[in-house]
């Protein structure tokens, strides 16, 4: 056993491991919600069951349909993306001139009607869905074994996210983006369909909860309330980090998935409340959030 | 006039009603309203939508059936402890939360009871999983035997009257009128030289003192604290509780929880059971599209158009 300084560093590296794999799908949910706030100005209570909407659509297209992984990782986030389509269009657009917390109070029931309805058609003891097979082999590290799917994941998130960074701050699509978060009505009067932009954007900011659910139904066991518990360690995440920017979303994600796989190596016990814990920390010193922007 | 009518008419039928309807679900009817009270504190008169309402439930519950069962104190002194255990929690809470404003705040209060979840989930005194059973009601001032359904009735329908008539109090104090101020325009609010954060920091403590009081009563009903009244489930259900009835009114919450709770008892027993997040989701959200007043806001603007 490889230790140093005392520390078993298998174990170390082990809940690191798993610490940067918590962290990816915290930065994959906290983009989408710093992506439809920056625009809509709402928080998408909806988007733990969109995860769990995209575990449990790859497992059913893959026992019904027969599409595999591969193919699931295109077209779940579609389906997803189209849910939070229509969404937006039919149940948060026609409040979207009343106060936010209706909009929030709208997605939270959306949330418990689709949680309610899959643990009704398939209880919540949860599914299993298998790793595919061209990542179910790994490498021997000199101090840990790292299994493909694991290294697959944390590879596809920061790539995820850092295309999702470059397209949102570099691209011109971006830039209407960035513009209708600072002044929507500006921009209409410049004859861009705003509407069609922030519809979209609720669409892609939902389908990369979807993309976070198909990655982690191999990993995770597949259950009704999946996303629920995940949403609240995020939003504990969203605080954290302030909803300013894209960038500060993604690393804040990350680096909390890290210090709680090195509280669950060095104290165990309070690896579920760590992040809790920082939130309440960061609320004492710098309210507005690391990387937040306003007062 | 008329609205005092209303109340006499109203406790006539609180007073009667056990003899009509079984008293602990009118029990368990009172705790909920008393809940969506205090939660209504909140969202309707400081218009903060506080996601984590549930940490002051179970804490004033889990404090109270621990003292009950460990302590041999007398009822009343276990739910005063258990409704300042909640208090305490609440005035730390909220000097974190009210630092964050509209969404943010919903996000720290829900994140800030998850945290409290997963410390009674862990603590030895609270028997995880399990929960507490069997917590003994006593007897009141060491006199009334409240195992008796009736006299529990009672005793819960006074600290109702208590917590409805400190809300009431609170609400038409000039406190209360600032309050209100802070909901419609709070940089005017700020510019007129208050304190703005303090005065949601006290709401937001009595807010959490008496979902506590809440709380410890509704332990002392069942005879039971579990982690349910922790879980982030039930910051919503008094959500909800309070939209259905009438966000910003007195009496709605009273009447949301009525709907609320006796639509949970229905459905429970029959063959909707599972149906049951499914209809509060869809619940939810029918409300916000088409019925933002609830029950009694929208009565009363029947009231206002044709007899007002």
């Amino acid at each position: 056993m490889a230790t140093f300084l005392g520390i078993n560093l298998f174990g170390l590296f082990g809940q690191l491991l798993v610490g940067l794999i918590n962290g990816s799908f915290y930065a994959l949910l906290s983009l989408g919600l710093a992506i439809i706030f920056g625009l809509l100005k709402i928080i998408n209570f909806a988007q733990g069951a969109m995860y769990m909407l995209g575990a449990f659509a790859a497992w059913l297209a893959l026992n019904y349909l027969g599409i595999n992984y591969w193919a699931a990782l295109v077209v779940v986030p579609l389906v997803v993306g189209l849910v939070g389509v229509l969404m937006e269009r039919f149940l948060i657009r026609p409040i979207a001139n009343e106060d936010h917390l209706y909009s929030l109070l709208l997605t939270f029931g959306f949330a418990l009607m689709l949680q309610g309805l899959f643990t009704h058609m398939y209880g919540s003891s949860g599914l299993s869905y298998s790793i595919p097979e061209a990542l179910s082999g790994g490498t021997k590290l000199p101090f840990m074994y790292l299994p493909d799917y694991r290294a697959w994941i944390i590879c596809a998130s920061v790539v995820v996210c850092g295309l999702t960074w470059w397209m949102i701050e570099k691209t011109k699509l971006g830039a209407y983006l960035r513009a209708g978060t600072e002044n929507p009505q500006l921009m209409q009067a410049f004859g861009i369909n705003v509407p069609l932009i922030v519809t979209l954007t609720f669409g892609f900011g939902v389908a990369l909860a979807g993309l976070a659910g198909v990655m982690a139904a191999p990993i995770y066991s597949v259950t009704p309330d999946m996303g629920s518990n995940l949403l609240i360690v995020v939003f504990a995440i969203v605080v954290i980090g302030g909803m300013g920017s894209i960038g500060g979303a993604i690393l804040t994600g990350l680096g909390m998935g890290v210090i709680e796989g090195l509280t669950k190596y060095f104290y165990p016990e309070a690896s579920n409340t760590v992040i809790f814990l920082v939130m309440v920390i960061v609320l004492l010193l710098k309210p507005a959030g690391l990387f937040g922007k306003e007062a | 006039m008329k609205i005092n009518k209303f109340y006499v008419v109203m406790l006539l039928l609180a007073l009667v009603a056990p003899f009509v309807l079984y008293p602990v679900f009118l029990a368990k009817l009172l705790c909920f309203a008393l809940f969506a009270c205090a939660f209504n504190l909140m969202l309707g008169y400081v218009g903060l939508l506080s996601f984590g309402h549930a940490a002051f439930l179970g804490t004033g519950g889990y404090i109270t059936g621990w003292l009950m069962m460990n302590s041999g104190l007398t009822p009343e002194i276990a739910i005063l402890l258990g409704t300042a255990a909640a208090g305490v929690l609440g005035a730390i809470y909220g000097k974190l939360s009210v630092k964050r404003e509209g969404i943010y705040f919903a996000m720290v209060t829900l994140a800030l009871s998850q945290l409290v979840f997963f410390i009674y989930l862990q603590a030895p005194f609270t028997g995880g999983e399990d929960g507490m059973q069997g917590v003994p009601r006593g007897n009141l001032f060491g006199l009334i035997d409240l195992s008796d359904n009736l006299n529990m009735y009672y005793f819960v329908l006074a600290i109702f009257l208590f917590g409805f008539w400190l809300i009431h109090r609170t609400i038409h104090s000039p406190f209360g009128q600032v309050l209100k101020a802070i909901r419609e325009n709070e940089p005017r609010a700020v510019s007129l030289g208050y304190n703005v954060n303090d005065y949601k920091w006290v709401a937001f403590t009595i807010s959490a003192a008496l979902a506590g009081l809440a709380g410890s009563t509704k332990t002392l009903v069942f005879q039971l604290a579990s982690l349910t009244d922790v879980h982030w489930h039930m910051s919503g259900e008094v959500v909800l509780m309070t939209l259905v009835g009438g966000v910003g009114t007195i009496f709605g919450p009273v009447v949301g929880a009525g709907v609320i709770v006796t639509m949970q008892n229905y459905l429970s027993g029959g063959e909707l059971g599972n149906y049951i997040h499914i209809i509060m989701g869809f619940i939810f959200v029918v409300c916000v599209l088409a019925f933002r007043s609830g029950i009694v806001g929208e009565f009363q603007k029947v009231w206002k158009r044709n007899f007002g």
